[in-house]
């Protein structure tokens, strides 16, 4: 018997695992990435992978872990899910280390661990300032094995256009696009595994790389797939603005040490450590990005009077800062021309990950069957708001999984995807070329990337840290207005060889479906929870939000529904820091 | 005087087609880097004449010097472009794709051999699966300092551009995947499998073509330590050359 194909979409750490784990029980694999999975965006995770392997004697737990994880979240994860993933991400730090990842070391030589936001606990194994590189390296290494071995065709620069879905709801394959020949192709497969990422990319400038679109994940909206907790995307309290995207600058600065101040009255002023004594400078991200916003926008408190706020390291043993966070430095000099050793860095916050994504159940899959998602495309482990060092174990813990159900799905099916009627696949195939035939046709004034820019902006001001429902009415006309104008682009590029105009003015349509999903989520939900905050429902309201956000696509903009959170375990109470 | 940016784009429609030079002059803001240029010109695609033309192509992700993608020649030498500076350089800015790889479009080349020689000299670590039996081997902070920093190569070829070595009439394999080796062959676990890396590089086109230039280490983008990492290769290959004869059995 032939072995079962899985696709896998993106190249990321989800993705990756995902393969690697249905490779192991007998798949062959075929990954789609828009870049190489060695450029895939876990490169930029920086600060380390979470896991309560406790090296350092501190007594940590898995339940710790647990535990700081729903309540760093706001209660709006599931709860059972979330233990799960937390019990087996020290599994995924040991699998790391085995797999070469060159992990910080205590003297004895165990794996050492530092600090991040909400927690106590040393519970972040790292590899100096650039931990997802390493992590990513190590994954795309053992898939490179498989691939001499014919068990993994990995297919880069290849775009994910749509899903190949039957009469019956069941999911069949996928149309992909050849990025350097422009072709598109129906792949047949008996799963496939969505494994994208987030969508920062959607707010023009964030700490996300240019392949986070949410293209693929908003094309799958528009299929069918369930869309959940849309309204809840992370900022992150320090990053390193620039002109062409923000640069993150990792939590765990402040996890060795790093302190926030601005002046007041001629003296640094610490106002992290003074609003909250017990975790200082490492209350989770939505609050620090909260009170940054604050002393800046309405203190008017910001060095020089500008949108931004000290990182200070600058007290800190150079060298120990070289040997665990050297990387994100000389980032920073480079960028910034200041040696943060020496001088402290300047930051502010700005878009960095995607709490909500495709709907799935425990075992990773979607609500069409033989459609899984995986990663930061998924919506399930980190609530309402993510801990630092929590998105890696997540990205680890969801691909494994994913790739299990995956093939126990495979395993079960009556009929392979070979013997799925070609027409199924030919029909998928022709909608997807007549509609870049269509995007090849318009020839209007307006500019995608101008537009993009546009969307960008009204997106990062009326739907990141403070959020007023007129704005994001306002903001969501203003979406329907790009809609417009879309009909109206021109498109610079005809080629018909390496067009990279064309497949962008797809991600964009799919950009604006999906903008509408975080605005309309965020107007509905009139509480504040998590990074989610409304100053006129300035409370978390359990008693009527104490639930997951369903969109489902309709032609009119997206449909709200809701579903119970999972509190089996865990009673929720006030998130206090 | 306006203060634009001006930039010589080397174009080239189709790897099969010749290329050639395109001007564009893009309004002056501080702090920009080759990237930001590069994404004017996709929101306004008109040329220094002021013709239309169409956006240059490019490969790029993270933008902040991680991933590896956006390596080009700009004013001569291979360099990643979202870490190049507009302030820094000197206009007007000639952007290139890099030489030792076949041109895809204008400035994106297909860089697939660097993945093909990781294959090669087999660049993994061979684990027994991925299920979960505990920790792996103790490390050692001294091996670590190196093994870090050999461990954040990005794949981006700007070794493999500076290299005189790497060329059409020559298979090395260049200095990237040699430093991969030590970095494997330090690995308790690797070590298994340390043989068969060397033999790999005993191969034509292996650590012997290296010319010593010494170009790569000072091209590096991550300042790996791409020499002590050839030398120290030579090393095993002289041993498990010179030794593999009394150790057979």
């Amino acid at each position: 018997m032939s072995k079962p194909n899985i696709i896998v979409i993106g190249g990321g750490l989800a993705g990756l695992m995902a393969a690697l784990k249905a490779v192991e029980m007998g798949a062959t694999v075929q990954i789609f990435s828009l870049v190489a999975p060695k450029r895939s965006h876990s490169a930029c995770a920086q600060g380390g992978i979470n896991g309560a392997i406790n090296t350092l004697g501190q007594g940590d737990s898995p339940q710790y872990h647990f535990e700081e994880t729903i309540y760093g979240g706001d209660f709006l994860a599931n709860q059972t899910i979330v233990r799960d993933f937390c019990y087996a991400a020290p599994g995924m730090i040991n699998l790391l280390d085995r797999m070469g990842v060159t992990f910080n070391r205590t003297k004895e030589g165990l794996i050492d661990l530092r600090r991040a936001g909400g927690t106590k606990f040393n519970r972040v194994a790292f590899a100096g300032g650039t931990t997802g590189q390493q992590m990513l390296y190590a994954l795309d290494e053992q898939i490179r094995k498989y691939e001499t071995q014919g068990l993994v065709q990995v297919l880069f620069p290849w775009d994910f256009v749509s899903a190949v879905i039957d009469d019956n709801g069941v999911c069949r394959g996928a149309v992909c696009q050849d990025l350097t020949t422009m072709e598109m192709k129906a792949f047949p497969a008996e799963a496939v595994v969505m494994a994208t990422g987030g969508l920062g990319y959607l707010f023009g400038k964030s700490t996300n790389g240019t392949a986070c679109n949410g293209s693929a994940v908003s094309k799958l909206y528009q299929q069918g797939v369930t869309y959940a907790n849309g309204e809840f995307i992370q900022i992150h309290p320090t990053s390193i603005p620039g002109d062409d995207k923000n640069r993150l600058m990792s939590e765990t600065c402040r996890g060795e040490g790093g302190r926030i101040w601005v002046y007041k009255d001629g003296q640094p002023w610490y106002f992290l450590e003074e609003w909250y004594p017990n975790y200082g400078n490492l209350v989770p991200r939505d609050i620090a990005t909260r009170e940054i916003f604050k002393v800046c926008v309405d203190m008017k408190m910001g060095i020089d009077g500008e949108n931004k706020v000290y990182l200070d390291l600058s007290h800190i043993d150079p060298d120990y800062l070289q040997r665990r966070l050297g990387g994100i430095l000389e980032m920073y000099e480079i960028f910034v021309g200041d040696d943060p050793k020496k001088v402290p860095m300047q930051i502010f916050p700005t878009v960095h990950f995607t709490m909500g994504g495709l709907w799935c159940d425990a075992s990773q899959m979607t609500n069409i069957p033989g459609l899984l998602a995986a990663g930061e495309c998924d919506f399930q482990y980190h609530g309402a708001n993510r801990l630092g060092g929590n998105a890696m174990p997540a990205c680890m813990y969801a691909g494994d999984v994913a790739g299990k159900t995956a093939m126990n799905y495979a395993k079960g099916l009556d009929k392979a995807a070979k013997d799925v009627s070609s027409t199924v696949f030919d029909q998928e195939l022709k909608r997807c070329i007549e509609e870049d035939n269509m995007i090849r046709k318009l020839s209007g004034k307006e500019n995608p990337y101008i537009l993009h820019r546009e969307l960008g902006e009204w997106m990062t001001n009326n739907a990141t840290v403070v959020r007023y429902n007129d704005r994001l009415e306002q903001t969501d006309q203003k979406i329907l207005e790009i809609m417009e104008k879309y009909k109206n682009i021109g498109i610079t590029d005809n080629s018909t060889w390496t067009n990279q105009v064309v497949p962008f003015t797809r991600w964009f349509w799919n950009m604006l479906e999906l903008s509408r999903v975080i605005v309309k989520g965020a107007i509905a939900r009139n509480e504040s929870r998590g990074g989610h905050y409304k100053p006129d429902y300035a409370q978390r309201d359990d008693e009527n939000w104490l639930k997951t956000t369903l969109a489902n696509y309709t032609s009119s903009g997206p449909e709200l529904s809701y579903e119970e959170v999972d509190t089996s375990l865990i009673k929720p109470r006030p998130r206090v820091y | 005087m306006s203060k634009d940016i001006v930039l010589h784009v080397r174009r080239q429609d189709s790897p099969n087609q010749p290329s050639y030079w395109e001007k564009f002059t893009i309004p002056y803001k501080p702090r920009l880097n080759v990237i930001s240029c590069l994404m004017e010109i996709q929101r306004n695609p008109v040329n220094a004449e002021g013709k239309k033309t169409t956006p240059v192509i490019w490969e790029c992700n993270c933008l902040e010097e991680v991933c590896g993608a956006c390596a080009m020649v700009i004013n001569g030498k291979a360099r990643q472009a979202c870490a190049a500076l507009v302030d820094k350089l000197e206009q007007p800015i000639r952007l290139e794709p890099l030489t030792k790889f076949p041109t895809v479009r204008d400035l994106q080349v297909d860089r697939t051999v660097m993945f093909d020689n990781l294959k090669k000299v087999q660049a993994w670590i061979d684990i027994d699966g991925t299920h979960d039996i505990g920790p792996g081997p103790r490390g050692n902070e001294k091996t670590w300092t190196w093994a870090y920093e050999i461990s954040r190569c990005m794949t981006c070829g700007c070794c493999m551009e500076s290299c005189p070595q790497v060329n059409n009439s020559n298979k090395f394999i260049g200095p990237a995947a040699i430093a991969q080796v030590r970095l494997m062959n330090s690995h308790p676990t690797g070590a298994n499998n340390a043989e068969n890396r060397i033999l790999a590089l005993m191969e034509p086109g292996g650590a012997d073509d290296c010319g010593n230039a010494q170009n790569c280490q000072k091209a590096c983008p991550k300042n790996l330590p791409l020499l002590t990492s050839i030398a120290d290769v030579n090393r095993q290959i002289i041993k498990q050359g010179v030794f593999g004869w009394f150790k057979r059995d």
